[in-house]
Formats: structure tokens, sequence, C-alpha cells
């Protein structure tokens, strides 16, 4: 799709799944309808003159292990109907899904079943736990069915349990507990079968604001040890930027941008975008990193700016992975540019106040 | 005088072709169906003599234990102590053994064809769609009308009264059967399917647990029909109580069908009490609260 933007993947190597050119539409006739909407004919056209639904149309991710991947967009985007693709409870009209170079849609029924049991699980928005089993057998599902042995079962359920922090009630039911609480279930039930896929559709969305960040601070933690590749389906733009790694933005069915949160937010790919991250609080979101000047390491000596090996004297250092709303103090302090460093102090650039301000601006 | 209904087919004909075939069949198969249906006759039987064999403290005792461990109250439980004590004084216990009997295995019967069936129903557009007007139709059909092909393959006796009671007695259990998994939460089968769960798994895991309290619903209502035809069948001799009220009839003695009556009445309420009691009990953890 012309006019994506996707920085940063240049190999094949890194990539865990791959979605090629996926239709989905709904209907009696849906493959018949392939053509008009590979003609350009529009979701609402479809719908005026045939009856069937566009889904999904025409997106191509690539999305690369380890990384927490954000499909975003409003209700009626697709978005739910795009995550359902990648264990196939929605087959596609069209299109190719490859996970570690392997079609997920040319799978028969068993080999299906041993990727949901072993490759991809999912959390669901609103849980989806089975209320007559209590937490720990809730948790277990997973394994029992793909027919591991019961103590064992046990022994992992109970440390998926210890991980997400519900110990202790793991012989509750899902009714008696809270709704944060029944979504760590849902979550230690994913984690359990040791999936190297997490699939998140809108897993955050039921929960009260507060219970919802706690969820999205644990899920960073465990991602920064358990190294997923998550696909997180969210309608919450300050979710998608917290969590995301890449975000991909949807709307009616069909993919508008994709890249990292700064890239979304600092150049939007159209007016639907710029429109939709025009009331984000930048200055939380963008890093310093992200608006450096890169070539501004030797201006800054030109500036009169030394190292000294550690550092530069005279002049404020900003990490690069701070965001912009950090790096306010230090900018206030010094008058010239300051430095950028990167983790091991070595400067990448510069950034001055201008720069800031002008990121800061809405388009 | 209006014209009367042409006729266009000759209806004498036709009847008296329907009959000759269902002759032919009850020539044919009634001494192999009558052979096959020895078993259930059998469990009839069993059931009946043991029933009436039992003391009748220990069958009151039983039934008072099984209602407080599903209701959890001893008022329920009393009630039906005192319900089943009137039947007793009332001297149809060995009566009232005979229809329980009855009505357990009729229950039984249609239990285990009818969750099947409604099981197969909720997989199948097109199976609910042909068994629905099939379902209404064994509801609105006379109940008089199901007598006459069992009657005449077996005879007059237990076994067409039972069957007859199976039919009658079979759609709510089917039809709720199919209506409680078709109302399982969608998203709980979509989890469950994307762990990764076989057809099976599913059913077994998921969709039965959860409409089991729908299930139980059909159940009771399946047992208050087989109870309701309990009348009925005892005019091609199932006996027990209907054939107390039947014998009212004939000899125009009021008190011995009133007596009956409330028998069945009783009888009713108890089975009602404890099916209910358990649903309940079974919904405890089902509802999760978003």
């Amino acid at each position: 799709m012309s006019g994506v933007t996707r920085s940063g993947v240049t190999s094949e190597d890194g990539i865990k799944i791959k979605v090629e050119q996926v239709y989905k539409i709904f209907g009696p006739r849906a493959p018949a309808m392939l053509e008009q909407v590979r003609g350009g004919m529009s979701k609402a056209e479809l719908l005026e003159q045939t009856g069937h639904i566009v889904g999904i149309c025409d997106v191509s991710l690539d999305i690369r292990a380890g990384e927490t991947f954000v499909v975003m967009g409003l209700s009626g985007s697709g978005k739910s109907t795009l995550i359902r693709h990648f264990n196939r409870l929605i087959e596609p009209t069209a299109g190719r899904i490859l996970v570690d170079g392997e079609d997920v849609l040319a799978m028969g029924p068993e080999a299906l079943r041993a990727f949901r049991r072993g490759r991809a699980s999912m959390v669901f928005q609103r849980f989806a736990l089975l209320p007559h089993k209590t937490v720990l057998d809730n948790v277990i599902y997973g394994l029992v069915i793909g027919g591991a042995g019961k103590a064992e079962a046990r022994d992992r359920g109970m440390q998926q349990i210890e991980l997400v922090g519900l110990g202790g009630f793991e012989n509750k039911y899902p009714s008696q507990l809270s709704g944060g609480m029944q979504q760590r279930v849902g979550l230690a039930r994913a984690l359990a079968t040791d999936a190297e896929i997490l699939l998140m559709d809108e897993a955050f969305s039921a929960l009260d604001p507060l219970i919802r960040n706690d969820m999205q601070a644990q899920l960073k933690e465990l991602q920064a040890r358990l190294h997923k590749t998550i696909v997180f389906i969210t309608h919450d733009l300050d979710e998608a930027l917290r969590l995301g790694d890449h975000i991909a933005i949807l709307k009616d069915g069909a993919l508008r941008q994709a890249g990292t949160g700064a890239e979304i937010l600092l150049n939007p790919a159209d007016d639907y975008v710029a429109r939709f991250v025009r009331d984000v609080n930048r200055a939380r979101v963008v890093t310093i990193g992200a608006i450096a000047d890169r070539d501004g390491a030797d201006r800054g000596g030109a500036a009169g700016l030394r190292s000294d090996g550690r550092g530069f004297s005279g002049a404020a250092c900003i990490d690069e992975k701070a965001t912009l709303e950090e790096g306010f103090a230090m900018l206030a302090e010094c008058d010239g540019p300051a430095i950028v460093t990167d983790e091991q102090a070595t400067p990448v650039g510069i950034v001055t106040r201008k720069a800031v301000l002008q990121a800061l601006a809405r388009p | 005088m209006a014209d009367s209904f042409p006729e266009l087919i000759d209806t004498r004909a036709l009847r008296i072709a329907l009959d000759e075939g269902f002759d032919w069949v009850v020539v044919n198969y009634g001494e192999p169906l009558e052979i096959g249906f020895l078993p259930v006759l059998r469990l009839l039987t069993g059931m009946e003599r043991v029933l009436q064999w039992l003391p009748w403290y220990v069958v009151l005792a039983a039934l008072c234990a099984l209602t407080y461990l599903a209701a959890r109250s001893w008022k329920a439980a009393g009630g039906v102590a005192a319900m089943l004590f009137l039947v007793g004084l009332t001297g149809i216990w060995d009566a009232a053994m005979a229809t329980v009997a009855l009505m357990l295995v009729a229950t039984f019967l249609a239990v285990c064809l009818g969750i099947p069936v409604g099981v197969g129903m909720s997989r199948s557009d097109s199976m609910q769609s042909i068994t629905l007007p099939v379902l209404d139709i064994m509801q609105t059909m006379p109940i008089f009308v199901y007598l006459i092909p069992f009657v005449m393959l077996f005879g007059p006796g237990k076994i067409p009264a039972l069957l007859a009671t199976v039919v009658f007695a079979i759609p709510p259990v089917i039809r709720l059967t199919n209506l409680g998994i078709r109302q399982v939460d969608a998203e709980v089968i979509e989890a469950v399917t994307a762990f990764g769960a076989t057809p099976r798994q599913r059913l077994l895991t998921a969709q039965i647990p959860l409409a089991m309290p729908t299930i139980m619903a059909g159940i009771n209502q399946t047992t208050m029909m087989a109870l309701s035809m309990v009348v009925i069948a005892s005019m091609i001799g199932a006996g027990g109580l209907g054939y107390q009220v039947l014998q009212g009839i004939q000899r125009l003695e009021v008190s011995r069908g009133l007596l009956a009556g409330l028998g069945i009445v009783f009888l009713a309420i108890i089975f009602d009490r404890i099916a209910q009691a358990y649903g309940r009990r079974m919904q405890q953890h089902l509802h999760i609260g978003s």
C-alpha cells in the first residue's frame, strides 16, 4: 500500500508475523466481490449495491519477533476482525498470513489446533473465562486440552498465577474476582501455554482507567522479561503509544499508517491520522531522540562544546530515550543546544528549544 | 346450503393405504420391536418393584435428604416429608411408587435421547429448522393419537405407555438443550477455540456446563410432562395413580379420583422443588459481573 511508512525493517530475518494483502468480505458471495473491492469500490458503495460488508481491505503488515505491535482504530475499523485472522477464528477472503514463514491458512485442522495450543494464545476484551472453573483450572485450560499431565499443568499454572500477582486466589471462581483480576486470569491463561505470540483483543478496554493503567504497566514489565511477540488491539491512542513499539492505524478495514508512535505523531500520513493524533500530549510520547539533530554532534564541537570523554562540559546532556517532558527542565537551564546521548553517554546529536517547540506545535 | 368441499382425492383409499401400511409394519416388525424393548421393560418393572419393596420410611427419608441437599432448607425437606406422608396415609403408596417409576424411567429415556438431539440442533441451523416444526407438532398433537400406533405395535401394557410418555415429554429437553447451547457467550466459545479445543472438547468443557441451568429447566419440564401423562398412559395399562383416577371415572367415585389426583399433584411439587433447587445451585458461579 502506497503512503505507508514503515521504518526499521529492512531484512526479513526478524519478522515473526507477515500479513500479505489480506481481504475479508462478509456476505454470502464474498469471493465474487473481491474484484470489485480490488477495483477500488468503497465500503459504503459495496454495502449499498450488494449487501456485502468489507471487514479488512488489503492489509499488509510485518510484525517483528519480540515487539509489541499495536493495531488501533475506532469501532468498526476492522481491528478485532484482523486479530482473529492470526489464529483463524475468522478465515480471510484472500491473502496470506505467515508465521515464522509458515502459511497459517494452509494448515489443516490438526495443525491449526497445534498452532493454537502451542504457538499463539489470546486474551479477550470481556475476559471470556469459564465461569464454572476455578482460577487455576482456567489458567491451565490450554494445557489440559492439549493433553498435559495434571501435576505438570498445575505447577505451570501456579507459576503463571504468581507471575500476574494472583497468588492465593487460585481456588476462587471468576465471579468472585474484580474485572482487573479476571483479566489477569485471562493473561495468565494465555501465558501458561508458553506461546511465543500473544494476541490481545482490546484486553484492557473493559477495565477502569486506574486498573487499566496498572495492567499496562504490568504488561510492559512482563514483556521486558518474556519478550513475546504481542499483537495488541485498542481504540485508545494513549494506550497504543504507551505499549506499542510499532503502531498500525486502521480505518474502514484499510491500513492508513504504520510506524513508531513518534513517526505517526510527527509525520501523520493523511488527514485522518492527523486528526486522530491531534489531541495527544506529545510531550509525554515523543522522545528527545526522535527530534534530535543527528548531524549536530559535529556542530556541537563547532559551537564550542568540548567532550571530556564522559560528557560535554558546559552543556546539558539528555538521554535520547527521555520524553520531551522529561527534557524540559534541562533545556530551560541551558541557553544553547543540549547534547543528546545514548545509553553509553556517547553524544549522538543535539536538540534545541526550537526543535522541541516545533515538535509540540500541532500540525 | 353452501357447497361442501369438493372431493379432489379419494380419502377412503388413502386412509386404507395408510392403515394397511402400518398393519404391515406391525405384522413384520411387531415382534422384533417387542423383543428389542424388553430391556426397557425390565428397567421399568425393576424400578417399580424396588420402590414398592423399599419400606416407606426409607423412600421418604431418601427424598427428604435429596431435597435438603438440593435446597439446603429444612422447610423444603419438611414439606416433602409431609406430602409423602399424606400420600401414604390415603392408601395410595404403592400406586404412587409405580407412577414415580414410570416417570423416572420415561424422564431418563427422554434425557438420554433428547440431549444428543438438542446438541445436534445447536450445531446445525438446517437441523434446527427441520426439528423445530416437528417438536411443535409433537407438542400440539392430542396425546391420544400417540397411543394408537404404540398399542398396535406392542398391545396394551407398560411399554406402549412408557414410549407414548417419552414421545410426549421429550420436546422441552430437546428445545432447551438447543437454546441453552446457542445462548452460551460467543466470546467464551471463541476463547475455547482459540486455545485449540476440538469440537468435542468445546462441547464437554464449555457448552454443556454453561448451558446446564437451561438444560436442567428442560429436564424439569420434561419430568412434569411425564407426570401429567400418567393418567392417559394408565388407559393402556401403565397402572399407578393414573389407574386410580381411571377407576374413579369408571365407578363414579369422586373420592378415589380426588385422592389419586392430589397424589399426582404432590409428586409434581416434590420433583419440581428438587429439580429447581439443583438448577439454582448450578447457576451459582455461572454469572460473571463485568
